[in-house]
């Protein structure tokens, strides 16, 4: 459990995703009002049919992605430790995605601002759909001095892992 | 425009390379809804008039892919696949899962109307409104796993290239034929994903034949605007609850199945449906599990249920095989049906079924129809091309699995599925052997049988439904009732997946489609009179047919000759189907439908319906069928 307000983290364990993309759905029904696949803050890809998982912000302890900011728009909030885009500050510029280990943060689809996950004011949406399916790839947990960035990465690269991890030696032929 | 829809669709022909926006009317959504509803208006639009001459395999079928206003907001995305169906010569809406339908939806189109036949291999890419006709020379030929891998990466890289500073793009969603499409297979599938299949109805020969490898969809859009946002979340809440209580579905799918229908409710197709019973525990649900199973669940878009799992065999001679669970269907027709009752087996033949681009429940079938003729010393080894076809032999079934998926020496054969098989080798072999093919209408039986009345189906499911021996869409008494073909007709035309409906009252699914298009629509205005006008509309390109196969309703709405030969083993040995007792319920079933007594449908009911263009051209039919 976590306090009220107290900075958070979005725990995840990326091979127990069923691609079900709830979280998508609750994602941008939260952020957008509409079920809208490609707002959504995260992101499942399918790269390999099987490999599914959740692509989004992994909060790094070092913001590389704010410090490349060229005009303040990105800023951390103290209260949930999330990153805030200021979308009238955005210039749709990309140099955040190019920072970021993971080329997480993506544009909006129709809007002139980047989408990076905000942690819903510190109850995120994909983690309550993900938990009532009993599977639960995401979890709510303090934020703590860990290594978080080690999971900005590439979607190519986390999906060559999980083929590998579930394919074996297979995975080469699909990747 | 009614709300829930995109309100725009894509009409591309691949003739002249024109694509081009259309829209319908209101009435015609309002009446039609989408999917296998509007599949059948828009047939019958436009082929109507000469169906009867139309091959389905020629340059002018339609074929349709659709969505309805459900798809994407219902939990369990899917999309209809339709068009002039090369087993049945009716109309099939056959449903494949995945996030293609919300993909397309994103894009701004409610579905694609293709026409005529492209010169050479190509496939559709569509990015919102922009959607051309790309070359796929190096795509032809290629099986279902590669096709998917070499797609997703061109189109990624195409997207990256024309959107630099998006970031990182999703996966497209694609639709695509294997090998058995490209050769005009009656048993093709379109599919999705791996091991995702629209496989009743036989639309992969149809894609095949027009040269159309596939369709690859990126939309960047929301989906369409609802009536009622607050109404349709809550909605979901409770089609999602209700799944999340059904243990059995979540945890093995369908996949406790292939041990249980046999074993329990004697209605598993055993060696061609000789028997329908086994009690062989190495086929348990628990034996898939531990030894196969790689991932226990895999969802398409919103889907509680997870009903799909991934199979791989990780040891022995099948090593590396990968599939789905497999689900019930595959695992009956390419396991006991076969003779065959390990998982590894099992996995390995429905892993190459899905690289060729099969249908494992119809090509399982055929492959069964062959064993049986085969066994019965009518078929020999020479007329197979040395292939030793014994029950249980996983790679002589896979041998002769590609030789259909090719066209090759008697592939070519049992490539045209079951019936049309049958009617050739009893024209070669002067035996009749249509006694041991298990279909209705040309499309092979689900692995539901009727025979010791434990298992959904009733005696004229079959027999009488308009998608014949489809599992997912079977005739039942009452009509009006919750296990009608009508109802079968909202799931597949409001496009969603049945599965996740099932333990919801009919309200729920009403609501929702109010909640959505913000129309409301009773269970009696559904079955009477728009269900029942679709329903009509198959039922009269079904009996126009052509044009190499014609059914009579008085020889062809009829069970397999099977059917009526009693169980040989088993809890309910002994158990057939009463010939008697399937000519009452007809009766019974006609008389409901408006039908007359030789099944074509009464010009009043028609005429009821608002169908007299219908009415019309079904008269050359109906004094065939009196005599």
């Amino acid at each position: 459990m976590t306090k009220e307000k107290e900075p958070i983290w979005i725990a995840r364990e990326l091979s127990r995703c069923s691609g079900c993309r709830k979280c998508e759905i609750a994602c941008s029904l939260y952020h957008e009002k509409r079920i809208w696949p490609e707002a959504s803050r995260i992101r499942i890809f399918m790269l390999v049919p099987g490999v599914e998982f959740p692509h989004f912000c992994a909060q790094c302890e070092d913001y590389p992605c704010v410090k490349a900011c060229p005009v303040k728009a990105l800023s951390v909030s103290e209260k949930t430790g999330a990153i805030l885009v200021k979308f009238n500050k955005c210039t749709v510029c990309g140099k955040c995605i190019d920072a970021c280990p993971g080329r997480i943060p993506h544009m909006h689809p129709t809007e002139k601002h980047v989408l990076i996950c905000n942690l819903c004011r510190g109850e995120p949406q994909c983690v309550k759909v993900c938990r009532e399916g009993g599977w639960n790839v995401l979890k709510k947990v303090s934020r703590a001095d860990r290594a978080y960035k080690l999971y900005a990465r590439k979607p190519e690269e986390t999906t060559r892992d999980l083929a590998v991890k579930m394919y074996g030696e297979k995975a080469e032929e699909l990747l | 425009m009614i709300l829930g829809y995109s309100g725009k669709f894509l009409e591309v022909n691949l003739t002249t390379g024109s694509i081009r926006e259309i829209t319908f009317d209101d009435d015609i959504l309002r009446d039609y809804v989408g999917g296998r509803g509007l599949a059948t208006k828009i047939l019958w639009d436009r082929l109507g008039n000469k169906w009867g001459t139309i091959d389905p395999l020629g340059p002018k079928n339609t074929l349709l892919f659709l969505t309805g206003p459900l798809t994407g907001f219902f939990p369990g995305g899917r999309t209809c696949v339709s068009g002039k169906s090369p087993q049945s010569n009716g109309v099939v809406g056959s449903t494949v899962g995945g996030e293609f339908g919300v993909e397309l939806r994103c894009a701004g189109y409610d579905g694609i109307i293709v026409i005529g036949e492209a010169k050479k291999p190509s496939y559709l890419f569509v990015k919102d409104s922009d959607v051309e006709l790309r070359d796929a020379g190096h795509l032809w030929g290629k099986d279902a796993k590669q096709t998917v891998k070499i797609l997703t990466k061109e189109c990624r890289e195409l997207l990256k290239k024309r959107f630099p500073r998006y970031g990182e793009f999703k996966e497209p969603a694609i639709l695509y034929v294997g090998p058995a499409g490209e050769n005009k297979v009656r048993t093709a599938v379109v599919a999705a994903k791996w091991a995702h299949a629209a496989g009743y109805g036989g639309y992969g020969a149809v894609m095949g034949s027009k040269r159309l490898k596939a369709v690859v969809v990126k939309g960047t859009g929301p989906l369409p605007a609802v009536a009622d946002m607050k109404k349709v979340k809550r909605l979901i809440q409770v089609v999602c609850d209700n799944a999340y209580e059904e243990e059995l579905w979540r945890r093995w799918g369908t996949g406790a199945a292939g041990y249980e229908v046999g074993a329990k409710t004697s209605s598993e197709p055993v060696r061609n449906w000789q028997d329908e019973w086994h009690d062989e525990r190495s086929f348990g649900v628990d034996q898939f599990e531990d030894r196969v199973w790689i991932k226990q669940f895999w969802s398409d878009f919103g889907c509680p249920t997870c009903c799909l799992k991934i199979a791989m065999v990780k040891n022995g001679k099948f090593k590396g095989a990968i599939t789905d669970n497999p689900d019930y269907e595959l695992q009956a027709y390419l396991g006991p049906n076969l003779g065959i009752f390990t998982p590894e087996e099992n996995v390995f033949l429905a892993s190459l079924i899905d690289d060729l681009g099969l249908c494992g429940i119809q090509t399982g079938n055929v492959l069964g129809f062959a064993a049986e003729l085969f066994q019965r010393k009518i078929l020999t080894k020479e007329d197979l091309d040395g292939i030793e076809l014994k029950w249980g032999d996983a790679e002589a079934f896979a041998a002769l699995a590609k030789k259909i998926a090719f066209r090759e020496g008697v592939g070519d054969l049992l490539a045209e599925g079951t019936y049309r098989a049958a009617l050739k080798i009893e024209k070669t072999k002067k035996v009749d052997v249509l006694q041991y093919a298990v279909q209705s209408k040309g499309i092979g039986i689900g692995a539901h049988g009727i025979r010791s009345d434990k298992d959904y189906p009733e005696i004229i499911s079959y027999a009488c439904s308009v998608q014949g021996g489809d599992h997912t869409s079977i005739a039942a008494l009452p009509l009006s009732g919750s296990g009608s073909e009508l109802w079968e007709i909202f799931n597949d035309s409001a496009v969603y997946c049945n599965f996740n409906s099932f333990g919801l009252k009919r309200k729920v699914k009403l609501d929702f489609y109010k909640a959505v298009t913000g129309l409301e629509l009773t269970p009696d205005e559904w079955c009477n009179p728009k269900a029942l006008r679709i329903l009509h509309l198959q039922r009269a390109m079904l009996l126009l047919g052509g044009p190499d196969l014609k059914w009579n309703p008085k020889i062809h709405d009829d069970n397999p000759p099977r059917f009526y030969k009693p169980l040989p083993s088993g809890p309910y040995k002994g158990k057939r189907v009463l010939k008697v007792k399937v000519e009452k319920d007809k009766k019974k079933y006609y008389k409901e439908a408006g039908w007359d007594e030789s099944g074509i449908p009464e010009s009043g009911t028609l005429r009821k319906l608002g169908l007299q263009d219908v009415d019309k051209a079904l008269n050359k039919i109906r004094h065939v069928a009196r005599v």
